[in-house]
């Protein structure tokens, strides 16, 4: 416990000191932050002409704030991801962290947990935008919408985190392991959806590993076990992917 | 503390290692010669748990480095040949850092003072990507310190030093090496010499000579050798040597000395003096002349690469 702690502390401070990271976070809190202005302006319209705030018709969802940062997440991720294991492999600093008391299941976890507090953290401040909105509407905001809406933008962090940790693993050159995650997530995001049109029997199977599918039930507000069991599925294939490769290096 | 039997290792269809033995003791501080390529990097690296061998086992500090890996790993302090250090923290993070990763209590003081073991306190706050290549092996040497490991393994530790560094870095090796047991692998043979117990020379994967540095000289040479120095002119001195029961051979070296060679134990240095002196020549000196761990080295090697084509 206490080894994971220590790499993903690193690897935490790390991304305060990287430049991808900063362009990551400012990517996110100001597209974000576009669109809750939009958000904002188009209900003050509609409170001028219509009937004012708290009006049923007026109140804004929440579910563009999932969709925008899910999609920016699946874009940018690979970046704070390439460098996490890869560029240990290059560097040679793998062979201290092999040759320290550390198991290799610790050193990925700690890798990952320590991306994933990272984009928790950019999660905390995105939740100005929900308190603001909540404040401005009379009913407020749906709450359990937003926590589903939240919600699945901790378990697609945790998920594509793990699966781009699993990723850098197998690489030395980190751009070869940005494209790589990249091309994996347009793979589960988007083209998977597509054989499900065209092979009726296994359209469950398909539909079923397209991440769209899930997210787009979680922004509709209802929390089924089957969205986490996928997401918790992915986080715990691509820790293993992780564990994996260290093990076949060491092997080879 | 260190015993290696049968170890085998394979890169693909490369033999790296072909059934290396040896043993090393409590506070003893083992010197690891050998060419490039010889094996001693892939060596150091299954002992510290990095990789698994392909066949054959060995045991650190009583563990088994494949099964018990983890034991192993945390008594031992590991020095790679490319240091592996993160440029883009300062010395004192990185050394808390592995502190942290050896749950040492008071990592930072920990850090601290492995810092002024190496001498580079005054650089604690310094980005490692800002030392000298120098002060960045002394980081890495302090990182294998931290935990005062019981065994110490050093992939060529004074490469890329200066000489009073490397004078420094040897007497940490020797202080340690008091209690503990270290390996280290070096190209310099005076080095072996100074601060080693014992020296492995290892050779396409093999262990083609173990003993200590002394006794590896007197094994190979098989005879004493002494020099000797006259004044003024010494033409004809080897002759008159020749003629002295008990001597091998003399020749007159470039430098204008004599050398001579007798068997060991049949010591006719006294006998030698007297009829020089009683010739008439003036003895300036006459002292023993030691193979050095240069030539043993270029001996043994040259002598395997012999065998090997046969
Ligand atoms: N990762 C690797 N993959 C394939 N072959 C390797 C690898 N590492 C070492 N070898 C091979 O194993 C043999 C022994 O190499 P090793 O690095 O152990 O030598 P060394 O004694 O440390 O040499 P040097 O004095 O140059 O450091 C060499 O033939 C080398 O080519
Ligand atoms: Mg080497």
């Amino acid at each position: 416990m206490r080894n994971i702690w220590t790499i993903a502390r690193r690897e935490y401070n790390h991304y305060f000191t990287s430049p991808i990271a900063y362009v990551v976070a400012f990517v996110i809190l100001l597209t974000l932050g576009f669109i809750f202005g939009l958000v904002v302006w188009s209900s003050y319209q509609s409170a001028l002409t219509g009937g004012g705030f708290g009006g049923p018709s007026t109140a804004p969802g929440v579910d563009w704030l999932g969709s925008t940062f899910n999609f920016l997440l699946m874009l940018t991720i690979p970046a704070l991801t390439m460098r996490l294991v890869a560029d240990e492999n290059r560097t040679g600093t793998m062979e201290l962290l092999l040759t320290a008391p550390l198991r290799d299941w610790e050193l990925i976890v700690g890798k990952w947990l320590g991306a994933f507090l990272f984009i928790l953290t950019i999660l905390a401040i995105t939740l100005v935008y929900p308190i603001i909105l909540n404040s401005l509407e009379k009913p407020g905001l749906d709450q359990g919408l937003m926590v589903s809406v939240y919600l699945s933008v901790i378990l697609l962090s945790a998920a594509y985190l793990a699966l781009g940790v699993g990723i850098s693993s197998l690489f030395t050159n980190q751009i070869a392991a940005l494209f790589s995650t990249l091309g994996l997530f347009i793979f589960l995001w988007w083209l998977i959806g597509f054989p499900a049109n065209y092979f009726q029997s296994a359209s469950d199977l398909f539909t079923y590993l397209n991440t769209t599918s899930h997210l787009s039930t979680l922004y509709s507000g209802k929390i089924s076990l089957s969205d986490v069991i996928y997401f918790l599925s992915l986080t715990a294939l691509g820790l293993f992917t992780g564990t994996a490769a260290i093990d076949a290096r060491r092997w080879s | 503390m260190i015993r290696v039997e049968g170890l085998t290792k394979d890169y693909g269809s490369r033999r790296a290692l072909s059934d290396l033995s040896f043993e090393t003791g409590q506070g003893e501080v083992v010197g690891f010669l050998g060419p490039n390529g010889a094996g001693k990097t892939t060596t150091m690296r299954i002992l510290t748990g990095y990789m698994p061998p392909t066949e054959g086992s060995a045991t650190v500090a009583g563990y088994d480095v494949v099964t018990e890996s983890l034991e192993v790993r945390k008594r031992v302090g590991y020095l790679p040949e490319t240091v592996p250090l993160y440029t883009d923290m300062t010395a004192l993070d990185y050394l808390k850092f592995m502190a942290d990763l050896r749950q040492i209590p008071d990592s930072e003081e920990r850090a601290f003072e492995t810092l002024e073991m190496v001498g580079l306190d005054s650089r604690a706050n310094s980005f490692i990507g800002s030392l000298s290549k120098g002060m960045r092996q002394r980081v890495g040497l302090a990182q294998a310190l931290i935990h005062e490991p019981e065994v110490l393994i050093l992939d060529e530790p004074t490469i890329g030093l200066d000489p009073g560094q490397v004078v420094e870095v040897r007497n940490i090796i020797r202080e340690i090496g008091k209690q503990r047991t270290v390996l280290l692998s070096t190209h310099i043979l005076s080095e072996a010499q100074q601060i080693c117990d014992r020296v492995l020379i290892i050779n396409k994967g093999k262990i083609v000579a173990e003993d200590t540095p002394e006794n590896l000289q007197a094994r190979l040479v098989g005879s004493e050798r002494v020099s000797l120095r006259v004044r003024g002119d010494s033409d004809g001195l080897s002759k008159l040597l020749m003629k002295i029961k008990g001597v091998q051979s003399a020749h007159n070296a470039p430098d204008g000395s004599v050398e001579f060679q007798f068997a060991p134990g049949q010591d006719v240095r006294p006998l030698v003096a007297k009829t020089i002196v009683n010739s008439g020549y003036e003895l300036l000196e006459m002292r023993p002349v030691g193979l050095s761990l240069e030539e043993i080295f270029l001996e043994l090697t040259r002598e395997d690469a012999h065998r090997g084509k046969k």
